[in-house]
């Protein structure tokens, strides 16, 4: 019978979606069995959170002051300590997750699937690479535990009306001194979550300053959305780097993605190819991205995005007289 | 000695259309234009700023893939590694990152290194893995997806591009860095300097002789393209996008 281990992941303060969209990806394995182990200074709220998804059995709780902050080299041997028992040990492929898990497989002397986008079997399991343009199904050996990233832009998450047991633990591992938690920053503040939003506007180089950027966020406040960039505008310093979309930034699956001046280079499309519904804005009408758009319109951002602001507002202003 | 160990790998460039074997075993790269992996790029460009600041004393190019890997050896070398050595795979194609860690480790015990510096993912496989393996098979402290890089005495300080926006830790050396995109912005090669490359050492080691356990628990069994999205619609203005969106029953 497969036992899954999913590490948590927090994101401001709460339990990130991340967590139930790994759930969702542990309960296609046959025969399932589910834990979810939050590691913190202080878990309890988060793994009262953890203990609703739907499908989980068991929440871990792992309560040290060295974790209050996610460090891969510190909680790497905790995590290793604690799937003894399991046959599948997954994290998200957040920063977080892509971040710890290889470092966790390293520890166990296993390999490790990243992005893991379909399970094909309890030990078969969907992979891209080359940016998304091969999809390659990995074979696990049976008799070793299975260590991966779940790609969160390929499952839905998990219900919250699970009831699991929370139970703390104490692991009893020599943690390494030799990394310590800075600082961090985070340049979009209080902006919807790019990740888990279900509509996205983002920007590319034709936006060509940051100022311009403006004209992104206040549409996207007006369509309720979160904001990205192609990495032609965060190189350029348009956008800060958590907003960048693509191969090497962030893979999304919203309902809704605009693409405005986003030219399309392959890297940027591996992002977005989840996505519901894909808008092109741009004045270039050989622009690649066109060939995956579902709705393209040739013509200058400059003009259509405040005009598209302004029939939205009228619009829900109209809904709501 | 203060070594910088840069880890690089051959991959077919970026801008290569990626065609998938018919019978799903692989991805054709007969005769595709091949490179260094633009993170090892950036990887190998720090070391030698670290370097050329007087943080890294000899900075040592290592890559572990087939004889014709030398090609990616010599442009690294012109770049301005001192030394590059080789790890010939042959005659397996394929290695698992995790072996790749494990013979790095060998390399990093011989050079002493006190930083290792890769790219965060290869373009290829797009693993993004082993940087992380080899920090945990070294027990050494990993710093992943780094946009700055500061070296202070037995210390680095690293900013590191996290999906929340910008964190920095700071380490003790050696340790494993790897490297994102806005690190730096690797240089170009002048011909002189691919003159002067020629006459660099580079060592070829068979990886047999490493003793480097290469099973993995894991194989790639078969390979397909992803599936295709249909061909959308043109509109013409804002409101005819506005009543688009709203036939689709997205807005």
């Amino acid at each position: 019978m497969a036992r899954s281990l999913i590490v948590a992941e927090q994101a401001r303060g709460r339990l990130s979606p991340n967590t139930a969209k790994c759930v969702c990806c542990a309960s296609k394995l046959a025969d399932v069995g589910i834990d979810v182990v939050v590691f913190a200074g202080d878990a309890s709220a988060l793994a009262a959170e953890a203990a609703t998804l739907s499908g989980v059995q068991r929440v871990l709780k792992v309560e040290r002051p060295e974790n209050s902050e996610p460090l891969a080299a510190v909680l790497a041997p905790q995590v290793a300590a604690l799937a003894k028992d399991h046959t599948h040990l997954f994290g998200s492929s957040s920063t977080f997750g892509k971040d710890l898990m290889p470092r966790v497989a390293g520890l166990l002397g296993v390999g490790h699937v990243s992005d893991i986008m379909a399970v094909e079997s309890s030990y078969g399991f969907l992979r891209p690479a080359y940016a998304g343009n091969a999809l390659i199904s990995v074979e696990a050996d049976s008799g070793k535990i299975v260590v991966g990233t779940v790609r969160v832009a390929s499952f839905q998450p998990v219900e919250r009306n699970g009831r699991a047991s929370v139970e703390a633990v104490a692991v009893d591992v020599p943690l390494p001194s030799h990394t310590r938690f800075v600082s961090r920053s985070e340049a979009s503040g209080d902006r919807l979550d790019l990740q888990s939003a279900a509509r996205v506007v983002a920007g590319g180089r034709a936006l060509a300053s940051s100022e311009n950027f403006k004209l992104l966020y206040s549409l996207a406040d007006a369509l309720g959305a979160a904001v990205g960039a192609s990495r032609a505008a965060v190189d350029s310093g348009f956008a800060p780097n958590e907003l960048q979309v693509g191969q090497t930034g962030k893979i999304i699956a919203p309902e809704l993605y605009l693409a405005l001046g986003i030219s399309g280079a392959i890297q940027h499309l591996t992002g977005i190819k989840d996505a519901r519904t894909i808008v092109a804005i741009n004045k270039d009408s050989e622009a690649p991205i066109f060939e995956v758009a579902d709705i393209g319109l040739v013509g200058d951002i400059f003009q259509i995005v405040p005009e598209l602001e302004r029939l939205l507002r009228s619009s829900s202003a109209a809904r709501n007289a | 000695m203060n070594t910088v160990l840069v880890g690089i790998k051959r991959v077919m460039d970026y801008s290569v259309r990626v065609r998938i074997k018919p019978d799903g075993s692989g991805i054709i790269s007969d005769g595709a234009k091949m490179g260094i992996n633009p993170f090892d790029e950036i990887a190998l460009e720090e070391a030698l700023r670290l370097k050329e600041r007087g943080s890294a004393g000899e900075v040592v190019v290592v890559t572990v893939g087939l004889p014709d890997s030398q090609q990616q050896l010599r442009a690294a070398l012109a770049m301005g590694a001192d030394r590059a050595v080789l790890v010939d795979q042959s005659p397996i194609n394929e290695l698992s990152p995790l072996t790749t860690a494990r013979i790095l480790l060998k390399v990093a015990e011989r050079f002493q290194p006190i930083l290792v510096i890769l790219g965060k993912q290869a373009i290829d496989y797009d693993n993004g893995q082993t940087g992380q393996m080899l920090a945990a098979l070294w027990n050494r402290p990993q710093a992943t997806y780094a946009s700055k890089l500061e070296v202070d005495g037995d210390r680095a300080r690293v900013t590191r591009e996290v999906d929340a926006g910008l964190e920095t830790i700071e380490v003790v050396l050696p340790a494993v860095v790897t490297t994102d995109l806005r690190l730096n912005e690797p240089r170009y090669v002048k011909l002189p300097d691919i003159m002067r490359a020629k006459k660099k050492p580079l060592e070829v080691i068979a990886l047999g002789d490493l003793g480097v356990d290469c099973d993995s628990n894991l194989r790639m069994r078969t390979f397909k393209s992803p599936p295709v999205r249909p061909r959308g619609v043109m509109v013409k203005d804002a409101g005819e996008l506005l009543r688009a969106l709203k036939q689709r029953g997205v807005l």
